[in-house]
């Protein structure tokens, strides 16, 4: 009863012994994620970290039901995702990823509002909601608003995404490497601005990335994800101190020297 | 006689036949668009549909035109000489360009755009009529200016099942063995099929979106 109060106060995502294959006709099984279980505090950043094939994006479609467990149980604000109205879900929960995926056809605007469109807000709320965002993501609305995404650059594309993503106010934001395809000066400008939005933001923010340097910048906590499995799970500031050989095999990508952190 | 001669002595016959191939083009390029583009629609959510689907209008056509007009004329109801058939045979040869591109059209669409649709949560008819349909439409358009000039092109033929049109001259330039006649019915035909095209590449790129 008390287990169930804290959860139901505090944890915004759990993941209970989520296992998640996909079947070949021919194949066997193949195993994405295998017993996962997880719990997201309100608030908190965690990052999902791990190499390309480590099941990271899989655990992280998982949040806003774009695929559904084979195994276990996903629970957003308590509840199951199969049992959330599939929509409902995905309009609370912000969506970026890397290649911003913005709608071509509008302006930049209209893509920004997409959520508060969807839920037909008033035009003046929506107009006062774009400058907001626009001040969050450090874009000047005017000379943006009429703009189509082919007229931005790659960064001001993921700024938009990120207001977008944001436009509705959700409580829980889910990046999918967002900073993946930015160029190294855009990417490191991004990740700062976007680590102290962050803080400022206080949503569960979950990210996915392959980069240990990002995952320290951003995260207050990082879940380190090898061959479907969780192999290390620890607030940022100690995971570097973890004995782990998956850690130890990050750790050395900051040094590339090889030389070890010790 | 010289062509030049031909063509002011029937300015007003070869007029009249202007405008009856363009209603018979018009027509069935309505025709065609109104059941190519929905049966696109449609399929793109059903793969077993796509494959029949595509499948029956690819062999459509390739059944060479003179047959299918031929092949349509013994039929009770659809067949018979005239207009009607000829505009059934041009609407089934029309119909592939577009509903291939239809469907090319709103399946092509950069993967990351319709992940972002449904994450951010659209519904699967919102994604369709807001992203999948405006970021098609200039694919859809190429597959009706390919299906526009295609239709041209064969409604010459549908003269030989009586359905007059530009194709009158062209048959009876051959019957009487006039070059003639023969370039009073090809010369407007290929005028109207480039003024076609022209115009409707036109809108095919003002629809397009990149």
């Amino acid at each position: 009863m008390n287990a169930k109060s804290a959860r139901e106060s505090d944890v915004s995502i759990e993941f209970e012994a989520v296992e998640y294959s996909v079947s070949g006709s021919l194949r066997p099984p193949l195993r994405i994620l295998q017993s996962v279980s997880l719990q997201i505090r309100r608030g908190e950043a965690v990052v999902l970290l791990g190499q390309s094939g480590s099941g990271k994006t899989t655990l992280l479609k998982l949040v806003n039901r774009m695929l559904q467990p084979t195994g276990g149980e996903v629970r957003v604000e308590g509840i199951s995702t199969g049992q959330w109205d599939a929509i409902r879900l995905r309009r609370s929960i912000g969506y970026v990823i890397q290649d911003a995926g913005l709608f071509p056809h509008w302006t930049v605007q209209q893509n920004v509002l997409l959520v508060p469109r969807l839920e037909n807000w008033q035009a003046d709320r929506q107009a006062r909601r774009f400058g907001e965002m626009m001040s969050i993501v450090g874009l000047d609305p005017t000379s943006v608003a009429g703009r189509r995404p082919r007229e931005l650059s790659g960064g001001q594309k993921q700024r938009v995404g990120v207001a977008r993503a944001l436009a509705a106010d959700p409580p829980i934001l889910l990046m999918d490497e967002p900073f993946g395809a930015l160029d190294p000066v855009t990417r490191a400008e991004l990740q700062r601005e976007f680590a102290s939005l962050a803080r400022r933001l206080s949503k569960t923010i979950v990210f996915v990335t392959h980069d240990l340097r990002e995952a320290l910048l951003l995260g207050s906590r990082i879940v380190l994800l090898q061959a479907g499995k969780v192999v290390a799970d620890a607030p940022s500031a100690e995971f570097l101190r973890l004995d782990h050989p998956e850690v130890k095999a990050f750790a050395s990508s900051l040094h590339p020297d090889g030389d070890a952190l010790a | 006689m010289s062509a030049w001669q031909f063509f002011l002595g029937h300015q007003r016959e070869i007029a009249h036949a202007t405008a009856e191939h363009l209603v018979l083009v018009l027509v069935s390029m309505a025709i065609a668009i109104a059941i190519g583009v929905p049966t696109g629609m449609l399929i793109v959510r059903h793969r077993r549909l796509q494959v029949l689907a595509l499948g029956v209008a690819s062999v459509l056509q390739t059944i060479p035109s003179l047959a299918l007009f031929g092949l349509l004329i013994p039929l009770p109801f659809l067949g018979g000489i005239g207009k009607r058939t000829a505009i059934i045979a041009l609407v089934l040869y029309a119909l592939l360009p577009i509903l291939r591109n239809t469907f090319v059209g709103l399946t092509g669409i950069d993967p990351a755009v319709l992940e972002a649709a449904e994450a951010m949560g659209m519904t699967e008819s919102q994604i369709l009529w807001r992203v999948r349909l405006p970021l098609s439409l200039s694919v859809m358009m190429a597959g009706i200016r390919t299906a526009t000039v295609i239709t041209i092109g064969v409604a010459t033929i549908a003269a030989a099942i009586g359905a007059g049109g530009l194709g009158t001259f062209i048959f009876r330039g051959v019957a009487m063995v006039s070059n003639a006649a023969i370039l009073a019915g090809a010369i407007p035909a290929a005028i109207l099929a480039l003024l076609a095209d022209g115009l409707l590449a036109l809108v095919e790129r003002r629809l397009r979106v990149t």
